[in-house]
């Protein structure tokens, strides 16, 4: 597994779209220091763009990848290698790269900037950390889907959709609920509601851990007591590991049954 | 005219001539302050040189100048109630006041002033305290330059810095208040000038005014109070260029309005509040040339709100600049600066061509549901929050500012 995982990573490594991936979070760590001036302003603002983009990209990287190296992958297959490790192997090279191109290309603006005898140190760790779950979770649900799919169209359609559906519809669903049981206490509903979905679990983390927690009033109370504690911390950094597990053991289930 | 000042003249030096010097001190063969007030003429000063002196429940009852050397220590060893001024014409000066007694029935005070007039109380020093200045029934008085440093910790065992009640005419002036319960008070004070004061870290409000008309308070900072400054239940107050900021917290706000009729605000800066203002039934005040920086709401308008103008304030950077929570409008917006506004200036005057709606749908929201918050800066919201803008719905459909400036305003 690992000599895949290696295989993958520098395959990955040498790609256009990692150094493009790579400068892109570059260049907007210089220019929104450069803009800013400020490290905890600089990291709302990245905040609002890494739990949008870092899963997009998890997704769309993902099943790009399945499917360009499938015939590579078949004749993987074709050795004597355990399947759960080609795959396995393949999805860890994706997500570590992507992984690593976020960290290293949000990190070292920031770092130059003087991260480290500034405050924001841990928001910013932060957000790295589940900028980082955010991808390992979107590139195991994107290998989820391609796997399902042979249909490299109908698998791409999946993969934004899922995409669009945990980003964008969830909130609005979640939104409607929220609306419509409104006389009835809803701390608890709007607490299990943010915990089943990465994305508003990230966000939520994120908006805790800055100052603009005291916004949120009566309902940020709440919230913040639950994850102002380590045992809430504990709680969602859990529901984050679920989140990747689930999908991955599911990788390895479909990849052993898989008739190619 | 020369004869008249001639003979004025000659009545201060008169007056001065009459008045004696009484000195106070540990070796003086007057040793305590409350001696030197029972041997004292009307109109005499009494020195207090430096040193410590244990007195409580010091009555003043005669017009008397009283004058501290080097801050010496009153200590009222919390036995009660330190200086009492019932006279009028009282003047005191330079004393560093300790010690005053904690009672839940009796506000003891380190220096109260009780139905005088002209009474002048500068340059103290107030520490360990319960309440601070009090002034009852009293007018044409100044309280000018003191520095009061409480340690209040919760509001029900703890006073006020300055106190006024039933008090008019009064100048509170370049006074620093720290750690009590509300910076500075009024109830029922009309005609007071606060001005140049820095109220800070104090437990409840930075200043708190119920049922006082006609004050003017300006040039002063409010800073990192529990709930920020409240004005209620007042009439034609006006309020200049005042610092509201970091008053941070679950129910805190840079300024509390309610009931108030007739008021100017203009020149303020909120600045890192959670609320910048919060106005719940005020009329026809004016808010004008303000900075609302960095809120997380700047007005939050709670109803029965008429006829208030909005006009030439900068709104920069606020998570929500206003909130309604009807979407019936009667307040005029107009020629503000935005610094969310989206819009183009095609003819290049200086205003936007495209009006610009304060009110987010996500803030209506919020206002119906607060649980909603919890959806911040998602995706989502901005998706609606734009459809809202391009046609609303459920905001207030004539609340919009039709002439946004471009750029920031500067006064």
């Amino acid at each position: 597994m690992l000599k895949i995982l290696k295989y993958s990573f520098y395959d990955l490594m040498r790609s256009r779209w990692s150094y493009v991936y790579f400068a892109f979070y570059l260049l907007l760590g210089i220019v929104l220091l450069f803009l800013n001036n400020d490290l905890s302003k600089a990291v709302i603002t990245l905040m609002n763009v890494i739990i949008v983009l870092v899963p997009l990209i998890g997704t769309i990287f993902g099943v790009m990848y399945y499917y360009n190296s499938q015939e590579f992958t078949e004749l993987l297959l074709a050795q004597p290698i355990k399947r759960s490790s080609i795959f396995l192997g393949q999805y860890l090279g994706v997500a570590l790269s992507l992984s690593m191109s976020l960290i290293l290309g949000l990190g070292i603006p920031f770092v130059f900037y003087g991260l480290f005898e500034s405050s924001a140190i841990w928001d910013f760790s932060l957000l790295l950390i589940t900028g980082t779950f955010l991808t390992l979770i979107f590139t195991a649900l994107a290998f989820n889907i391609a796997l399902s799919n042979e249909n490299k169209i109908k698998g791409f359609g999946y993969a934004i959709l899922l995409w669009l559906f945990l980003a964008v519809i969830y909130d609005g669903l979640f939104l409607m609920t929220l609306i419509m049981f409104e006389d009835y206490p809803l701390d608890k509903l709007s607490l299990i509601g943010t915990m089943l979905n990465p994305i508003d679990l990230s966000r939520t983390l994120i908006l805790l851990k800055l100052d603009i927690s005291a916004l949120l009033g009566y309902t940020g109370a709440v919230f913040k007591q639950f994850f102002g504690t380590s045992f809430g911390l504990i709680v969602s950094f859990v529901m984050l590991t679920f989140w990747v597990v689930m999908p991955v053991l599911r990788i390895v289930f479909k990849s052993k049954k898989k008739d190619f | 005219m020369r004869n008249l000042s001639l003979f004025l003249l000659a009545i201060l030096l008169a007056s001065t001539s009459v008045a004696q010097t009484i000195e106070v001190c540990k070796t003086c063969p007057i040793s305590t302050l409350k001696d030197a007030i029972s041997q004292a003429k009307e109109f005499d000063t009494i020195v207090v040189k430096k040193g410590t002196y244990k007195e409580h429940s010091i009555i003043v009852d005669k017009p008397l100048t009283i004058i501290g050397e080097n801050y010496p220590v009153i200590d009222g060893e919390l036995k009660g109630e330190i200086i009492t001024i019932t006279a009028d014409d009282v003047t005191v000066d330079g004393l560093f006041i300790i010690n005053v007694g904690t009672s839940y029935t009796e506000d003891y005070a380190a220096i109260r002033v009780r139905r005088s007039k002209n009474f002048v109380i500068q340059n103290l020093v107030l520490e360990k305290l319960f309440f601070g200045i009090y002034i009852e029934k009293s007018k044409d008085g100044k309280v000018f330059h003191n520095k009061i440093i409480g340690d209040a910790l919760e509001e029900y065992n703890s006073g006020n810095g300055i106190q006024l009640w039933y008090s008019n005419n009064i100048q509170i002036e370049q006074n620093y208040v720290e750690h009590v319960r509300d910076g500075i008070y009024l109830e029922f004070s009309d005609n007071c000038l606060i001005k140049n004061n820095v109220s800070a870290l104090n437990i409840r409000y930075g200043l708190h005014f119920m049922f006082s008309n006609d004050d003017i308070y300006q040039d002063n900072t409010f800073e990192n109070n529990g709930a920020g400054v409240a004005v209620m239940f007042s009439k034609k107050i006006k309020m200049y260029n005042n610092t509201f900021k970091e008053n941070w917290g679950t129910a805190s706000y840079g300024m509390l309005l309610k009931e108030i009729n007739d008021a100017e605000i203009i020149g303020n800066t909120f600045e890192d509040n959670t609320i910048g203002i919060n106005i719940e039934g005020s009329n026809r005040i004016i808010y004008k040339h303000n900075n609302f920086s960095n809120n997380g709401w700047a007005i939050k308008v709670k109803g029965a709100c008429y006829a208030n103008t909005f006009t030439e304030n900068n709104f920069l950077y606020n998570s929500f600049d206003i909130a309604y929570n009807s979407n019936v409008n009667d307040n005029v917006f107009d020629k503000n600066y935005w610094s969310n506004y989206t819009g183009y200036d095609l003819d290049k005057n200086g205003i936007g061509d495209v009006p610009y709606r304060p009110v987010k749908l996500f803030s209506y929201i919020v206002n119906r549901t607060p649980e909603t918050i919890i959806l911040l800066r998602s995706m989502f919201i901005d998706i609606i929050d734009f459809s809202e803008k391009v046609s609303p719905v459920f905001t207030p459909d004539d609340l919009l500012d039709n002439n946004p400036l471009i750029k920031k305003i500067t006064w």
